[in-house]
């Protein structure tokens, strides 16, 4: 199939102009060109796991795409099914492996509110601290990847030292540096320490400290702008139609966050501000540029969040009363919840008299966000696809669930 | 090189009676293969370095097991990659895939015959010596696009493409800047060159005047570029490209092509230091005297020549990559233009020289001297 030329125009041009139509001319009829499919993905180093994306391409330049997802389905939701509730939830960890802290507390939320679990207040702080310093981790992992997308090595190794302190602290608090089981129906396995809680507050004195570092080495950087300005424009329009979430709907100028707007567990009562995409940052509302600046800026509010829970941290049990063989009564759920990549949601249906769901469904943001790609990318360079999937941010895990 | 042997032959008795011309040949194939092997070594231990700084600047070490220091590393990445399995793709065209690296290689090392290490220490010393490195390390990128094209794989033939556009458009500032250094020093020979800029540090080439002083950037960044190292490394962008031109390369002909890229990047280094940083001129009007001078003339360069390389593997572990767009647009719009006002501000500066000051005092052989 050719690709039809551009118009070169004719008449109201000067002669030069015609001239060199008629020799583009002469090139398309004599030169036969071919289009290239690649297949980016999935070993390749920049579709961050095993995503395969189908490219048609002239040149550089990509004229159509279409990602394949499915090598790592690893059943979560059937699993859901077959296993008791209690079970389920380490399963939820292994879908979104940077963020499963945050999966947890969904899918606990989730749980408890097809039971009604009464949880400790104890609990809902000691949650909302390691799903913030979740998402801290993920958006610093999210941002230094990015640097490795567009070349910039050194600030992914930089953001490795702060998110070692962060998995250092959430391992001693779990036993896991990555996926913890540390969230429980009900509540939270451990109670926090006195030394976890000092060791907490250096990690985000050192986070604090380091982000303007980072800064300097990409957002502030010239090379890094003239890569991410005006580069995969995702509009509000269309993120609101392909049901993208998280930061990604947030560059896009939609002022939308459920922590804030569809609260859940005790967000409502922290003050944080949403970051969202506006003209005058740099480049254009909803590009690269943007999501990596919302990231940028939410670890900051992730850091007054703790800072704020901490503050307010209750004395009391962190894990209530759960029935032994919980079996919920019949009824759905459908609980969604702001993870670092966007909104995670759990749907459960219990029949009742079961220890287990009937039918469970997660809603990943992962999945959903890659989804737009086809229609973002068509047009842009194989460099700007690379740096559009990287912005982006998806976990294959949840891609794929 | 010439007079030293004949200096030689006069010293030693035996080597006297020899024919000339033997003496010449001999002499010529022993150099060669010294600084090959100098070359080589250097470039195993660029290698090194650049991994060792790396470490440093990403909070890291570095390799530091083997030998001293980790020095001996790149002994024993070369004995893992001989080690390995040499897979030549099915459909890959085999004779140009093999002959590939032999011409990068080539390339890359034969450049150092005409490249002055010291004073006399240089195994060809020709008077067209500039342009002779400048024309061999254009066959690199035959080679790459050999690479490119023979190993039958689109990420390959992207890369090869890439290199081609980025390296062709790149000596084009790259030579026009060197060009303003050959105006002042009036040769294109490189030892010549070095002792233009003898005595003090402000007579090295890139103090002398603004033109120079410009060229000296548009020569070092279009050498970057030339060299396919950050930020214009797109050939073989990994997040992009995966390995751009080499992709399917394994074993020793990948290391073949990765020790050709470094013992470039030594190359382009020496003859930066060569052309504007004086050479092995230490920048004071000292005489060190004795039979010593070479010696540490060439440790001066080696000197200059480490801190270019150490400048560019900075700015490779700083720098985000450009894209392909920019990265034209930059050589044809931005370094093109300064480089010819370069040349042309240089060429006026020599005829202010020679027209109305005179080259006989200090300022005129500064401003246009030879």
């Amino acid at each position: 199939v050719s690709q039809p030329r551009p118009d070169l125009g004719s008449g109201g041009e000067p002669a030069g102009a015609t001239h060199f139509h008629e020799r583009q001319e002469a090139v398309s009829r004599d030169v036969r060109t071919e289009e290239m499919v690649f297949n980016m993905g999935p070993q390749h180093p920049a579709t961050h796991g095993v995503l395969r994306v189908a490219v048609k391409t002239d040149g550089e330049t990509v004229l159509a795409l279409q990602p394949h997802v499915g090598n790592i389905h690893r059943c979560a939701e059937k699993i859901g099914e077959s296993v008791p509730f209690y079970q389920w939830v380490p399963y939820l960890d292994r879908m979104d492996y940077l963020a499963a802290m945050c999966n947890e507390h969904v899918g606990c939320m989730a749980i408890e509110r097809l039971g009604d679990i009464e949880v400790p207040e104890r609990a809902e702080y000691v949650r909302v601290i390691v799903a913030e310093v979740q998402r801290i981790l993920s958006h610093l992992m999210a941002i230094g990847v990015y640097g490795l997308d567009l070349g910039a090595v050194t600030p992914f190794l930089h953001q490795f030292r702060e998110r070692e302190r962060g998995l250092d602290l959430l391992d001693h608090l779990s036993g896991g540096r990555l996926l913890y089981h540390y969230v429980r129906i009900g509540g939270v396995k451990r109670d926090l320490s006195q030394e976890w809680l000092d060791e907490l507050d250096a990690f985000l004195t050192a986070v604090e400290r380091r982000l303007p570092e980072y800064n300097t080495l990409l957002l502030n950087n010239r090379i890094f702008q003239e890569r991410t300005f005006r580069v995969g424009v995702i509009d509000a329009e269309t993120a609101v139609r392909w049901g993208v979430t998280g930061p990604a709907l947030r560059a896009a100028g939609v002022d939308w966050d459920c922590r804030r707007d569809a609260p859940y567990s005790i967000y409502e009562r922290f003050a944080f501000d949403v970051p969202c995409g506006a003209s005058g940052i740099g480049g254009e509302v909803g590009d690269c540029f943007h999501r990596h600046w919302v990231r940028v800026r939410e670890v900051e509010e992730s850091v007054k969040i703790v800072r704020q829970a901490l503050a307010g941290l209750p004395e009391g049990p962190v894990l209530g009363r759960v029935p032994r063989g919980f079996k919920p009564p019949a009824g759905e759920v459908y609980v969604r919840g702001e993870n670092p990549r966007g909104e995670l949601a759990v749907y459960l249906v219990s029949v009742g008299k079961q220890e287990r769901a009937w039918r469970a469904r997660c809603r990943g943001p992962s999945f959903s966000n890659i989804a737009c790609i086809t229609e973002v990318a068509e047009g842009a360079l194989i460099a700007d696809l690379v740096a559009l999937i990287g912005s982006l941010d998806i976990v294959l895990g949840e891609v794929d669930r | 090189m010439q007079a030293w042997l004949d200096q030689l032959r006069a010293e030693i008795g035996w080597l006297g009676h020899l024919p000339a011309g033997l003496v010449y040949v001999v002499a010529m194939v022993v150099a060669c293969n010294l600084v090959l092997v100098f070359a080589s070594l250097l470039a195993g231990e660029v290698v090194w370095l650049e991994r060792r700084v790396s470490g440093r600047m990403q909070a890291r070490i570095g390799p530091n097991r083997v030998g001293p220091q980790g020095l001996l590393q790149f002994l024993a990445d070369g004995v893992k990659l001989l080690a390995k399995e040499d897979i030549v793709p099915r459909t890959a065209d085999k004779p140009v895939f093999l002959l590939a690296p032999v011409i990068v290689f080539v390339g890359a090392f034969s450049a150092f015959a005409v490249m002055p290490f010291g004073e006399g220490l240089v195994a060809a010393d020709m008077d067209l010596g500039l342009f002779v490195v400048l024309s061999l390390t254009s066959v690199e990128v035959v080679g790459v696009i050999m690479a490119g094209w023979a190993s039958n794989s689109k990420w390959a033939v992207l890369g090869a493409m890439r290199e081609v556009a980025q390296v062709i458009s790149y000596e084009l500032p790259l030579g026009i800047a060197a060009l303003s250094v050959v105006l002042l020093a009036g040769t294109l020979n490189l030892t010549r060159i070095v002792e233009a800029q003898g005595g003090w540090v402000w007579n090295w080439y890139v103090f002398r005047g603004p033109f120079t002083f410009c060229a000296f950037f548009v020569f070092f960044t279009a050498a970057l570029a030339g060299l396919k190292r950050a930020p214009f490394d797109l050939p073989e962008a990994e997040s992009e490209l995966v390995a751009g031109f080499h992709t399917e390369y394994t074993g020793f002909r990948f290391a073949v092509f990765f020790l050709a890229e470094y013992s470039a990047m030594i190359l382009f280094s020496m003859l930066t230091a060569v052309l504007f940083l004086g050479g092995w001129s230490p920048g004071f009007g000292v005489d060190l005297g004795g039979p010593w001078t070479r010696w540490i003339g060439a440790a001066v360069l080696f000197a200059k020549t480490v801190f270019l390389l150490f400048v560019m593997i900075w700015v490779r572990w700083t720098l985000p990559r450009f894209r392909i767009d920019r990265v034209m647009s930059i050589c044809y719009k931005v370094l093109l233009p300064i480089s010819v006002v370069c040349v042309v501000g240089a060429a006026v500066q020599v005829l202010v020289a020679w027209s109305w000051i005179g080259t006989d005092g200090a300022f005129g052989a500064w401003l246009g001297g030879r």
